[in-house]
This record gives structure tokens, sequence and C-alpha cells, in this order.
């Protein structure tokens, strides 16, 4: 087993970016001469940071905090075994393949090389590619705590998210057992990755929904250029940057104080993710003035209404009453403030000629009622409500990170001892 | 899954590992005998030896041609032996094969078409691979088993081409689904001999240009979509029942090795997993269910008679297998009201949760099930 043990050893350090093991915070500083390297508007990352892995160990999951990457595979899984003890193996099973894939290599043993007669451990499209910063976070959902016996254990602050004025949820589109978020530069890497947790959790889990997302369109990094969605704005100027430790702590990481009741979830967060639909060609045919009222800054520059600058304070009641950026700004909603890590989507084509596009909404928080729900009830008078629709919708407790190479996801869950 | 594969290796011999990857012993022949370089091109076939010892061997093949192609070792009756779809221009593969003294032909297929370009080469001495006794009394009842479904179907398949012949629309149809449960049980062997398959067993969407469409499907778009009988359709049903007795005739020959039993195992799950789970298998008559049996049937067949071997290579697997049999078995047999019948629900009737779950469980017990064949060799030579 000693030879488990080195070759699943991260063995490119020197290309490891943020967030290194076991000083998560002050690696998030040091994540800080990656980013320096970028000048002024360029959205693309550098090639050596693009190709770079993330650390995966560390006291918050990578995937969170970290630069957002431009590509997502995002897959919600149900459980299908009854078995405690297996669905724990599996978790161990996910986090060695995770900790090999997000360094670079190749599941296992490998995609050639092994037994002729048995399919080789890794599927094999990404070999030859680079670890592209592909970060893969873990998230458990309130329906996993109705199996075995957690139902005590599952945290106030994981509630079921309420009806929202306008939603019309697709089923087959929401909720999920647990989730795991696959972010990477390129997308074969964050593919492969999703298929290979799938593949070994065939037997214990199944793939209940999933999502492919391109063009992030919000950024942890605020030197560089905000991303634009779909509709063509920048959206999410002052979203919580990787940099922020005190916004970090003060929003998004469950601490130990927080969590009262459920001591399991110290280092941990929230995720909603909310499959956001826009009636892509409607808003194409909305006046510019229409456009830029209804988010409440210009098209272009991405300035507040009355500001000449992307990153000048909003004015708020400069704003229309019925404004996206001033019902959605923290002033508006008592300070809460989530950290978004959404990406746009385009599923083809709905059938009726129109393309199934929109915002695949990803945020995290220390706590679903603080952040996203008071938030989203605010925005029930919002403009742009008649531009899109939510159709999915999922809500996940996401554990601390995996602090080394002895420690796998969910631990502080189901270890006997905690 | 690691641990799976470190405790094969500890299990495992040298001899027999070196077997599987394609090498021999050091002081023996050498390495490189049992290794043949298949250098496929658009034009051509090139291999580096035509004689070579039985046992196992790899073929190394490299396609530098501009198409895509495939790669088949070939009985002289055009069985094969093994195969290699796929392999893209400027790509290798390899490919392993257990095969006895005797003369085979080596094709490649650019474009994945015709009849391929051949070489013959000789398979030579007796140094065949040594195997476990208890695989070969499994290859020899299995050899049985399929003999027996090819005996017991042709019966069966006799009613149903009456009923067509009769004219008697009703008839035809109940004898339909039973007509083809032995044939589903035991289709990898079937397949083995290339020729029939496409005879009997065919799709509309499967058809090659030029292809007469005959056999089952044929009969069964006629029976339930056209819902009436004509003269070309008695007369195929005279020729469907030919081809099974072809069949009949050659299965006891069929070439069997425990991990073409194994693989075979896998190869019926797969059938489930592309065909019968989306409903397009008996897309007129919706009987999917009774196949799916037959398939899942079949596999446990192969399963239970390799199972010893495979206890003992890797415990773990069989445990897990012996529950994805069973829950899936529990699962099918929702479906019928009967368990000792055949009449599974419509599949036509089965909602797209439902088949979901159909689907999950045939993904929970194929993902398995691809790894018997190493379970089984690793001790077989």
């Amino acid at each position: 087993m000693t030879d488990t043990e080195k070759t699943t050893a991260p063995s490119r350090r020197a290309l490891i970016g943020w967030g290194g093991a076991g000083l998560a915070l002050g690696a998030a500083a040091a994540g800080g001469a990656v980013a320096m390297t970028r000048t002024g508007d360029d959205l693309a990352p550098t090639a050596a940071e693009a190709g770079a892995a993330v650390e995966f160990h560390g006291a918050h999951q990578a995937g969170i905090a970290t630069p957002v990457q431009d590509r997502l595979h995002f897959a919600a899984f149900d459980v299908t075994t009854e078995d405690r003890a297996e669905f724990v193996r599996m978790l161990k099973d996910w986090t060695a393949a995770a900790r090999r894939m997000t360094a670079g290599k190749a599941v296992g043993e490998g995609a050639y090389g092994g037994l002729a007669e048995a399919p080789p451990d890794d599927t094999g499209e990404a070999l030859g590619l680079k670890p592209s910063r592909l970060t893969l976070t873990i998230g458990f959902g309130p329906s996993l705590f109705e199996k075995f016996d957690l139902a005590d254990r599952r945290p106030e602050a994981l509630v079921d998210l309420p009806q929202f004025a306008g939603d019309a949820l697709d089923k087959n589109r929401s909720g999920g057992d647990l989730c795991v978020q696959a972010c990477a530069d390129d997308p074969q890497v964050a593919v492969h990755a999703i298929r290979n947790l799938a593949r070994i959790g065939f037997g214990k889990v199944v793939i209940k929904w999933s999502q492919l997302g391109f063009g992030k369109t919000s950024s942890t990094t605020p030197d560089e250029q905000t991303p634009r969605n779909l509709m063509g704005f920048k959206d999410g100027t002052r979203n919580i940057a990787g940099t922020e430790t005190d916004r970090l702590k003060k929003f998004v990481w469950v601490d130990s104080k927080d969590a009262k009741d459920a001591a399991w979830m110290a280092g941990g967060s929230y995720l909603v993710a909310r499959r956001i639909r826009m009636h892509i060609e409607t808003w194409d045919r909305t006046s510019l003035q229409e456009q830029e009222d209804i988010f409440g800054r210009d098209k272009g520059e991405g300035a507040p209404v009355g500001k000449a600058k992307e990153r000048d304070k909003p004015f708020l009641p400069a704003m229309k009453p019925d404004a996206h950026v001033r019902l959605a700004h923290p002033d508006s909603n008592g300070g809460a403030t989530i950290l978004r890590r959404g990406y746009s989507f385009t599923d083809g084509t709905d059938g009726l000629g129109r393309l199934d596009a929109g915002l695949f909404f990803l945020a995290y928080m220390k706590d679903v009622r603080e952040g996203f729900i008071r938030i989203q009830r605010h925005l029930a008078t919002d403009a742009l409500n008649e531009y899109i629709q939510h159709v999915g919708s999922a809500v996940f407790a996401v554990p601390p990170g995996v602090r080394d190479q002895d420690d796998w996801w969910g631990s502080t869950l189901f270890s006997k001892e905690a | 899954m690691r641990a799976v594969r470190l405790s094969l290796l500890a299990a495992t011999a040298v001899a027999a590992l070196t077997a599987v990857t394609g090498c021999t012993e050091k002081g023996n022949s050498g390495d490189s005998d049992r290794v043949i370089d298949v250098t496929a091109t658009d034009s051509k076939c090139e291999v580096s030896k035509k004689e070579f010892p039985a046992g196992h061997v790899e073929l190394a093949i490299e396609n530098k041609g501009s198409k895509v192609t495939e790669v088949y070792v070939l009985f002289p009756d055009d069985r094969i032996v093994t195969e290699r779809e796929n392999i893209g221009p400027g790509t290798k593969q390899k490919v392993t094969a257990e095969v006895k003294a005797g003369d085979y032909t080596i094709a490649c297929k650019p474009g994945m078409k015709g009849d391929g370009i051949r070489q013959a080469v000789k398979a030579t001495g007796g140094t065949a691979a040594k195997r476990d006794p208890r695989l070969d009394s499994a290859v020899a009842a299995y050899r049985q088993y399929a003999q027996e479904q090819a005996d017991a179907t042709l019966p069966l398949a006799k009613t149903f081409a009456a009923a067509v012949k009769a004219g008697d629309l009703e008839a035809a149809k109940k004898a339909y689904a039973p007509s083809r449960i032995g044939w589903e049980r035991t289709e990898p062997v079937a397949e083995s001999f290339g020729d029939i398959d496409p005879k009997v067993d065919v799709r509309a969407d499967g058809l090659e240009a030029g292809q007469k469409w005959t056999g089952w499907h044929r009969l069964e778009k006629s029976l339930w979509q056209d819902k009436k009988i004509t003269a070309e359709d008695k007369t195929l049903a005279d020729q469907l029942i030919t081809d099974l007795t072809d069949w009949q005739k050659r299965v006891g020959k069929a070439d069997i090795t425990p991990t073409s039993m194994a693989n075979g195992a896998k190869e019926l799950l797969d059938e489930v997993a592309t065909g019968k789970v989306t409903g397009e298998e008996e897309r007129y008559s919706h009987t999917d269910l009774v196949d799916f049996k037959a398939n899942v049937e079949g596999a446990e067949k192969s399963y239970e008679l390799l199972k010893p071997v495979a206890q003992e290579n890797d415990a773990a697997l069989v445990t897990e297998l012996d529950k994805q049999f069973a829950a899936l078995n529990t699962l099918l047999d929702k479906y019928r009201a009967d368990k000792t019948s055949y009449d599974f629900t419509s599949y036509d009737k089965v909602g797209d949760a439902d088949r979901k779950q159909l689907s999950d469980g045939v993904n929970a017990l194929a993902e398995p099930l691809s790894k018997l064949a190493a379970a089984v060799v690793t001790k077989s030579s």
C-alpha cells in the first residue's frame, strides 16, 4: 500500500496556485501573486495559470473562493445504496480519484497499460491535458440527511428553499442527495472528472441531473474584468473576492461558532444552485434604454446609473425602484451578501426554435436563510423577472476541505467520532 | 477500484500476468514472439509475423491510413476470435487473444466496411495456455447451455413461423417474444459467427446499404405496425427457421474461452443498456423486458459458471456481482405478475422514471461485470 501513497502524492507542487494544504487563508492571500501576473482587462488566464493545478487539500474545499475557471460540469446524484459503510467507501474512493484528477493525473492505474482483459481505471480523454485548474467540490443535499440516520445532523442553516415568485421548477433538474461541482479551464477536464466519479459511483449513486456551463459569469478575482452574462451585461462587480478574508469569514465560511447544531460543517459553506432560463429572443428585442434600466448599469462600461466607471459605488436611489442591481445590492438586503460562481449555459433549442440558454447560478453562503432566500425574496419585484425564469433548483451543505492524504470528503459528517 | 486491482496482482503468478500482457516468461520463446505488429493503411494490412506460438498473443495495431479501421482475428470459417473496432487514423491499439494452434486470418477493414484486407497466419506448437481445469469445465458447461438454448428455441420459433404462415396475426404476436428468449440468452455466441445475427436479429436502422431486411424484427413490424401478414412475410418466416437451424447446428462448435464467457456476460448487459432500456430493440411489439430478462439470465449463467474461480481471485467482486444480479432481478420482477412466466409489462407502459431506475440497475451491474474477465484470467494460464 505504500505504493498507493507514493503515486497519489502531488508531484507538481511548483504548479500549484491557490489554497495550499492546511493554510487556506494565508494561501488565498498568496494567491494574489498568481493574479498579479495578469494585466488590467486580460480576461483569459495566462497559459501557465490555465494549465496549473489547484491544491486539493485545505481547510476549505477548493472551487469556492479559489479563482473561477472558465468551464463547469455540475452533477447532482441520488444515493441508491442503503449501506452506510458502502457509501463511505465510495466517498473515500471519490476523494482518492479527485485528489489525482485535480493534480492532472489519471484515476487509479490509469487509462492504459493495465490488464488487457479489464477496462482501464481511467477513461482516458484527459490524458495529455494539463490539470487546467480543475477543482472538485462536493455538497450534501437535504434529502441525504433522511438517509443513513443523519436527520439529527442536518444543519439548521440547510433549509429547503421556499417557492419563490415566478419559479417554474422542473423536478428533473432539481434537488439531489449530493452534488459535485467540477470547474476547469478545459471543458474536457471537467467532463472527464464527473464521468469518472459517476463510474466509480455506479451501484451506489446515480446521476439525477447535470449541467454544463461555459463563460463564467462572475469572478472571485477583482483585478479581472467582470465577466458578462448572456444578456451582455456585467453583473456581480462587487462579488466577494478570494482574497477578501474578512468578507469570506463573514458571509461564506461556516465557523465553529455558527455551527452549534452542526459542528461538522465548520470550514464549510452552503451552496444554492439555480438553473435560470433567459428569454433570450425577447431580451434581444428590448431597447437598450430598457435593458440598462432593468439592470441599473450601462451596457458598455458597466457603470451604475449616474456614475462613470464600473467600480464606482452605486447610488441606489438613482436607479428605478425595480432595477436588478438596486434590489440585489447588499444595502437593500440588510447587508446580505453571497459569493457567486455562476456560468452561462446553452443546451440547444427548446423545440419552439428558441435558444435554451441562461445562467446556471451557483452561490456560496454561510447561511441559506440570510443569504439566497433573503435576496431572492427581495427580487420578487425585479424588472429582470420578465426575461428570466428559474427552472431548476437545489441546495447543498458543502463540508469543509479535505485536510490531507488520510482525510476524505465528508469525514466530519460520517466519521463515528464526529 | 485500486484495492481490487492490487489484490488481483497479488494473487497473480508472474507467468499468468506475462501471458496476459502478451509476453512469455524469460528464457522461453521470448517476449516478441507473442506480439504481432499490425500496420494498417487504407490499402494494406501488414503483419510482422505470420507464425507465432499458440496461447496468448497480442496484436499491436497501428493505423497509418487515413480512414478509421478495425482489425479482426478470424477462424478459417470467419468466426471472430477477437476484434478491435474504431481505430482512428494515426492511433495505436492493442488487442489480446487466446488462440489455439491452427490457421487464422487477420483482417483490417479500412472504413470499417466489407471483408477487409486479409492475411493468413498460423499459430503453432502446443504451448496453448494451460488452464485451471475448473475453467475448462465452465467452458464445457457453457457450451452445453448454449446448445440447449438453441435446441429449445427452434420449436418455439417454429410455432411462431407456423402462425405467420397461417396468417394468424394474434397467434403470431403471442409466439413472437417467447421465440427469442434462447437467442437473447446466448447472443454473444451467435454473434461470434458473424453472419447469422444480421439475418435474424437486425433492426431497420442496422441495415447496411443493399442489405435485405429479414428476421424477427421485420416480422415484428408487420405484426404490430402494419398489422397484416403478407406473402413475403410467410417467406421470411421460412427463412428465419432456416437461419436459426444453421445457428443450432453451429453453436456447439463455437470457440468459447473463459474470457469470452466473461466478456459475453458483459456484452449482454451492454445490449440491455443500449437497446432494451431505450425501447429501441422491440419498438413495435414493446416486448423489450422479455429480451432484457433473457439477457440478464444469460449473463448470470456465464457468471455462475465462472464464479468459483472469480471467488478465489476477487472475492469482493463476487460479493458485489451477487448483490447486483439479485437487485436487478428483483427490479425486473416488478414488471411481471408471475415470476415463472415471461409475461412482462409492455415497455411502452413503463414510464421515464421507471426506465431510469432500470438503467441505473443495469449500470450498477455492468460496471463490476466488466471486471469479471480480469478476475478469471489472472489464474487462467
